[in-house]
């Protein structure tokens, strides 16, 4: 094709006018929706910026043309700006890297996790730190995922293994495929979150295989001329009452917050595939899955699934009913605490309890400033409510406007009945 | 439920211990995590327990590795090791000497690196598999033992693992009894000689008390004075929500259950 833009007056011509016939099969050919109407802004056929100032703004309410500067009213899909966002950070490709940082992330609930993310910084540190030879990030993830921001946390090299053996507690078939990476590629670094989720056991598990002493609880990193890889590092030694000061050895298991995220620029996250198929191999170790815990006993700041109530609920047995049947911890907004409905260890926000759920279910809960500070660390909110104006509403990833009772028995009924599905199943 | 206790009997197991550190005073004590593997050993019927533990023998040391007798044993069985050695062919070729079913011992260390590398390296050198942080042993019978794992947010895991077998024990595991006096005094301490390997890499670090990690600054990337201003006076903000306005409860319901099926926190 023609590198040459061209333009079809006529059909500009329709766009611009809203009352013709063909107006919106016209908007529809040249990519643009019928509310946004003709482009304010366009490249013109010999790269000049045209501009249209007679479609910028929208009609206020009392018939005058107002015009918000600030992105809200044009973005309005939410979901789209942040997305522009994210395609407007220059992209960085590292085509042939002198060597390679391997980050194993936890990937806790098919998520990298904040420390997943410290530490994939902390990898670009060491990447990025000579820009004539500069290293590429590999990152190795086991199972199942729902992350789809590999490329804004700073990853070049993805290498995503897949299949039954290394699902779940899988720490030999693991180790498995993180020594056939380093027979494949031979990283300079290996970095491994030092988290309970998983990542502090297969580091640990991975240098004694490979026979490398790692430094532990690594916290921050410095430039040294002395050390063999040009690093010394500050490690937490002794249950956290020691720092070492020592060279940054070839495997490093890091702390949380070691290093600031990735955030002003996008990577490849291209693909990778070993060389060689995985040996299968016997485990000696086999998981028999997680336990049912009693959700009431779990402690309501670690807890990873929260079922809340607020002032909106009148039916309380509905409320534990459901929470019993989801296997949700339950918390509680302060209204409901003082109104004596639910006991004030129960109390999350500013004032109670500062919960890190993954879920957090928001029960006829408005939203007080000091209960959206507590549920700041949730990763998705689901909100139940009758009032669409409240502010949980605006911070929920889903919200539902309806009587919570009902919404509440249904969702019950939807539980009972895909797990009475499933048993019949069995 | 009761567990199976016929297969048990003769069940040969060693704890690792290590000496501790009180956290707020410094002073030596028996360590946190590896009383709890006593105790974990404890609770397996039928256990032959022996105690372990490689290092150097002082007044401090003394006192310490005594709490473990406390806990109602006769004997420790102590590999004698100067100060800053590599504890691990000592441990090692102790166990190959007389290899027990089961080496129960904490996570990590309270005193020097403190890596909590050590069970990995023994698990190396013996191949033999390793399971970390457990909460409780439920079963062992058949050369097979039935465990569960402590994850984090109060989760617990079921594991089955081949004997011979190294568990380290989470802070999650029951808390251990309290050191009797007097059999603590009464026991004995088994004193063995091995070979000492340094630990030369370790030697050459600088060891300092632990500063207090400086506190993350929220770094505000902004363009514009008004996203200045909007990050400073935030309130939290979800930011492109799905809400589902006029809609039957059954739908929302649906809606609701597809999310929370797709966390996967619905069992």
């Amino acid at each position: 094709m023609s590198e040459i833009l061209r333009r079809d007056p006529r059909k500009e011509w329709i766009a611009r006018n809203r009352l013709h016939p063909q107006h919106l099969e016209v908007l529809a050919e040249l990519g643009r929706s019928a509310g946004q109407g003709a482009a304010s802004e366009w490249v013109g056929p010999h790269g000049l910026v045209r501009r249209n100032p007679h479609v910028v703004g929208f009609m206020g309410p009392n018939g005058l043309k107002r015009i918000d500067r600030s992105g809200v009213q044009q973005g309005a899909g939410g979901g789209r700006a942040a997305k522009a966002a994210a395609q407007s950070k220059p992209l960085v490709e590292i085509e042939s890297p002198a060597f390679l940082v391997t980050v194993v992330p936890d990937m806790a609930g098919g998520r990298l996790t904040g420390h997943d993310r410290d530490l994939l910084g902390l990898a670009r540190q060491l990447a990025d730190a000579d820009p004539a030879a500069p290293g590429a990030v590999l990152a190795v993830i086991f199972g199942d995922h729902k992350e789809d921001g590999f490329a804004e946390a700073g990853i070049d090299r993805l290498l995503h293994l897949d299949g039954p053996e290394v699902e779940g507690f899988a720490p030999e078939a693991r180790l498995g495929a993180l020594v056939a990476v380093e027979n494949a590629w031979t990283p300079r670094h290996w970095l491994i979150p030092d988290s309970k989720l998983g990542g502090a056991d297969l580091g640990r598990r991975l240098a004694a295989r490979l026979g490398e002493r790692p430094a532990t609880g690594v916290w921050q990193l410095e430039a040294s001329d002395e050390a063999d890889l040009g690093w010394s590092c500050t490690a937490r030694g002794a249950a956290g009452s020691l720092d070492i000061q020592r060279p940054l050895p070839r495997f490093a298991l890091a702390l949380a917050e070691c290093a600031e995220p990735v955030s002003d620029t996008r990577h490849a996250a291209s693909e990778l595939t070993l060389p060689q198929a995985l040996p299968a191999r016997l485990s000696r170790i086999e998981d028999l899955g997680q336990v049912a815990v009693d959700p009431a006993g779990v402690a309501l700041s670690e807890a990873e699934f929260i079922l809340s109530a607020g002032n909106g609920v009148r039916d309380w047995d509905g409320f534990h009913h459901a929470a019993e049947v989801l296997g949700a911890t339950e918390g509680a907004s302060r209204v409901a605490v003082d109104d004596g409905f639910m006991a004030r260890n129960r109390q999350v926000g500013a004032t109670g309890t500062w919960v890190t759920a993954r879920v957090y279910v928001a029960v006829g809960i408005s939203g007080a400033i000091q209960h959206l500070q507590g549920i700041q660390s949730c990763d998705k909110v689901v909100a139940i409510n009758m009032d669409p104006g409240c502010d949980m509403i605006k911070r929920a990833d889903l919200a539902v406007i309806g009587d919570s009772a009902k919404v509440l028995e249904a969702l019950v009924a939807l539980v009972e009945q895909a797990r009475e599905e499933k048993r019949n199943a069995a | 439920m009761q567990p199976d206790t016929h297969a048990i009997e003769g069940l040969a197991v060693t704890v690792l211990v290590s000496v501790g550190r009180h956290p707020v005073t410094g002073r030596s004590r028996r360590a946190d995590q590896d009383a709890r593997g006593v105790e974990l050993a404890r609770s397996l019927p039928g256990a032959d327990i022996g105690l372990l533990h490689a290092g150097r023998l002082d007044a401090g040391n003394e006192a310490a590795l005594r709490g473990y007798l406390g806990m109602g044993f006769d004997a420790l069985t102590l590999i004698e090791q100067p100060e800053n050695s590599d504890a691990l062919p000592a441990l090692a070729e102790a166990l190959k000497a007389a290899p027990p079913q089961l080496v129960i011992t904490g996570e990590r260390a309270e005193q020097g690196e403190g890596s909590g590398l050590l069970p990995y390296l023994l698990a190396e050198r013996l191949g033999w598999p390793l399971v970390s942080g457990l909460a409780a042993v439920e079963d062992v019978s058949a050369g097979v033992a039935t465990v569960l794992q402590a994850l984090p947010r109060g989760q617990r895991r079921r594991l089955k693992v081949r004997l011979p077998a190294i568990l380290t024990v989470d802070a999650a595991a029951p808390a251990p009894r309290q050191s009797a006096f007097g059999p603590a005094q009464r026991g004995r301490l088994e004193v063995n000689e091995a070979p000492v390997a340094a630990d030369v890499e370790l030697a050459e670090w600088q060891f300092n008390p632990a500063r207090k990690r400086p506190k993350r600054l929220k770094i505000v990337k902004a363009a514009s004075a008004r996203d200045r201003f909007k990050a400073a006076a935030a309130k939290a903000e979800g930011g492109g929500g799905q809400v589902l306005t006029d809609v039957t409860a059954e739908q929302g319901a649906e809606a609701v259950y597809k999310l929370l099926k797709e966390e996967g926190v619905l069992r």
